[in-house]
């Protein structure tokens, strides 16, 4: 027992600050709080513990400490460990990262990973080093990837650089940014399509080499590579990335489409959102692959990878719409009054003050989106691309490695749950930066 | 709040040409007929002071004078712009009436600042520098110049209401809206928001203010508007008003927010 202390009246504002009487942070307490709190969360603990020391060690000795991680084929690895032959995944490694890709040119996929790596922490990352070169630099990514993983011209990419940079350029000049957002974008899908073929006719017409002598500039050029033989990883970041970054704007335009006044611009939003939901993904890649070239006149070469591409994209830009249409709902009333009242005009408003806040409210179903769309991407197994997982299953049926599922499904898994973890730690970075509420 | 040492009376300054004009408008929600025959001259400089029961339209009255409420018929009429269905007109309004309102409606995601510039910078096509020049020097007129780099999320009721003040005076307004704007404050925090309103009103600016501090009333409107029933009830030099209501329904009102 503590002596006792007189009791001292203190003047308002006057009572010294004292410690708490119990403790506030160390470890026992940690365990106290989080797994020995009541009863049934000790039962749980106990469970779950006891759970751990039969599993773990087993999935240790199997995937590690007995696994081979060399040799040339299935009997070599059974005779070198009872466990994981992992020796088949790293033998099939490139085909898993690059698919069919021609060897001698996959150095075009590691430079345009390389650049998908740097321009994402330009975008991402609030204080990257050298952020604003990085980021004009990340305008031109989409490109340049293209011109590296296609092959083609060099002058081409050259002229669809030059142009975007004149549309950056008119941009920073301070024309109204959501005109130049939608310009830029026609833009780019109009040069990326002159120049590098595609859906329009009338485009293949404006060929950079009727206007530039091009032998001169051969050493430009890149040994042209089919889409077919893209695949394994390249293919799901090439369909994910694609969508990620098409989908969110496309459906922030459908959300607020979708709120309009104006019944006809409403209406086609609402009825566009409503088929795309209301249709599998399958079937929404099956008529991409078969269908369009129907309704599309005869001789329109449609790429199958760019048929994906659209199809994942206006897909997830449908659930996006959702997800944002809930974004705006949530935002209080006065704040598009305010901006009313402040006399500013629909577009500012909307990009100043209610998408920012809108966005912020939707990001964990942004991202929760986001990944599913990644995840989905594997379904273009059914239309013949051959996805990691479509490349895992065409290696399980080689006589060296028949058999061989865990390992080659639990790879695939590995490499999804990091992909789509990032994106969930992301998502929890970018709301805590984005809380300017009550934190003081 | 000294009630009669700072009052200046509409007599005594000269007031200028009309500023805004409300003429036989009528507004319904859907079949409901909220602002009934509502006929209302407001002169430059002059300060008004709406007054009545929950539910008797006074907010959205002064809501039709900025378009964030459309009215069915009759006209409003704001410095010399007639509101319409026309964007352009309903944008020059806006440009020149300030509003504060009951629940600040502060952007969250902006600091202090920001909330200040973002208007001036969007709207009237201010320089940054300048912009946030003339916003340090409203903040230091409502006296939270030290909070500018805050959010808003940060600062009390009160201060939160002074920086909704200043983000509109930024504008630099002909006329200011205050729709309720020491509702939603703690008792202690009423003062700092009022003597603000007070200084502003001195300074010649056109208000009208939807509010129930009769103090602000008698201390600085040059007349006070009751209503009831969508409809304007009675309006008088405060003095009269409040000494000499005509109306049973005034003296009712009257009788009741003075007696506690």
């Amino acid at each position: 027992m503590e002596e006792m202390i007189p009791k001292k009246q203190y003047a308002p504002g006057e009572h010294p600050e004292m410690p708490p009487p119990f403790k506030t942070k160390g470890a026992g307490l940690w365990l106290q709080q989080n797994l020995f709190s009541s009863p049934t969360n000790i039962v749980l603990s106990i469970l779950a513990i006891y759970f751990l020391y039969k599993m773990l060690p087993g999935l240790l000795e199997w995937s590690l400490l007995d696994a081979a991680f060399t040799g040339s084929d299935r009997n070599e690895c059974r005779a070198k460990a009872g466990g994981a032959c992992w020796a088949f995944i790293s033998e099939r490694l490139p085909l898993f990262t690059y698919g069919f890709y021609p060897a001698e040119e996959r150095w075009r996929v590691d430079l345009s990973f390389l650049f998908l790596v740097i321009s994402a922490v330009a975008l991402l990352w609030e204080k990257c080093p050298l952020r604003k070169p990085l980021m004009v630099f990340a305008v031109f990514f989409p490109f340049i990837a293209a011109f590296l993983l296609l092959g083609g011209n060099g002058v081409k990419l050259m002229v669809v650089l030059a142009c975007t940079a004149v549309v950056l350029l008119l941009l920073y000049r301070g024309f109204s940014s959501a005109f130049m957002m939608v310009l830029a974008l026609v833009v780019a899908v109009l040069a990326k399509y002159a120049f590098f073929g595609g859906i329009g006719v009338p485009f293949t017409d404006i060929h950079a080499t009727q206007l530039v002598d091009l032998n001169q500039f051969t050493q430009l050029n890149l040994k042209t590579v089919s889409t077919d033989l893209f695949g394994g990883f390249m293919l799901t970041l090439i369909i994910g990335v694609t969508g990620i970054a098409f989908s969110l704007p496309l459906g922030v335009l459908l959300a607020l489409g979708r709120q309009s006044n104006l019944p006809i611009i409403k209406y086609s939003c609402v009825v566009f959102i409503e088929f795309i939901r209301g249709v599998p993904l399958i079937t929404l890649l099956f008529v991409a692959s078969t269908m369009l070239s129907f309704f599309l006149p005869p001789g329109t070469t449609f790429n199958l990878l760019v048929r994906v591409l659209i199809m994942v994209t206006l897909f997830a830009s449908a659930y996006m719409a959702e997800v944002v249409r809930g974004g705006l709902q949530a935002l209080p009333k006065g704040q598009t009054e305010a901006a009313d009242a402040l006399g500013l005009k629909y577009g500012p408003a909307m990009r100043l003050i209610v998408l920012p806040q809108a966005l912020k409210i939707s990001i964990p179903s942004i991202v929760n989106t986001f990944i599913g769309l990644y995840k989905d991407s594997v379904l273009v197994i059914v239309i013949g691309l051959l996805d990691p997982l479509g490349i895992g299953r065409a290696s399980l049926s080689s006589t060296e490695w028949n058999g061989l599922t865990n390992e080659v499904y639990l790879f695939v898994a590995l490499f999804f749950f990091v992909s789509c973890y990032g994106m969930s730690r992301y998502s929890l970075y970018l709301e805590n930066k984005l809380h300017t509420g009550h934190k003081r | 709040m000294n009630e009669s040492a700072n009052t200046v009376s509409s007599t005594e300054r000269a007031l200028g040409e009309s500023t805004i004009e409300l003429r036989q408008m009528h507004k319904w929600y859907g079949e409901f007929h909220v602002l009934r025959d509502i006929n209302l001259d407001v002169k430059s400089g002059e300060r008004i002071v709406v007054c009545g029961p929950s539910g008797s339209g006074k907010s959205t009255m002064i809501r039709c004078i900025n378009r964030l409420e459309e009215h069915q018929q009759g006209d409003i009429i704001v410095n010399g712009t007639e509101l319409t269905n026309d964007l352009k007109n309903i944008e020059a309004v806006r440009r020149e009436v300030g509003m504060v309102f009951q629940h600040f409606n502060l952007f969250p995601h902006l600091t202090v600042l920001e909330n200040c510039t973002l208007a001036p910078i969007w709207v009237r096509k201010q320089p940054k520098a300048e912009a946030e020049a003339i916003a340090m020097k409203y903040l230091e007129r409502v006296k939270i110049p030290e909070q500018a780099g805050k959010y808003p999320g940060q600062l009390s009721g009160g201060q939160q209401q002074r920086v909704a003040i200043a983000r509109s005076l930024c504008m630099s307004p002909k006329v200011m809206l205050f729709d309720e704007p020491t509702s939603a404050l703690d008792p202690e925090m009423i003062k700092e928001v009022l003597d603000v309103m007070i200084e502003l009103a001195q300074e010649g600016m056109t208000m009208i203010c939807v509010t129930h501090e009769m103090g602000f009333a008698k201390t600085v409107a040059d007349r006070v508007i009751f209503m009831d029933e969508g409809q304007i009830i009675e309006e008088n030099v405060p003095e009269e008003f409040f000494n000499n209501p005509q109306s049973e329904r005034t003296q009712l009102f009257l009788s009741q927010i003075l007696a506690h």
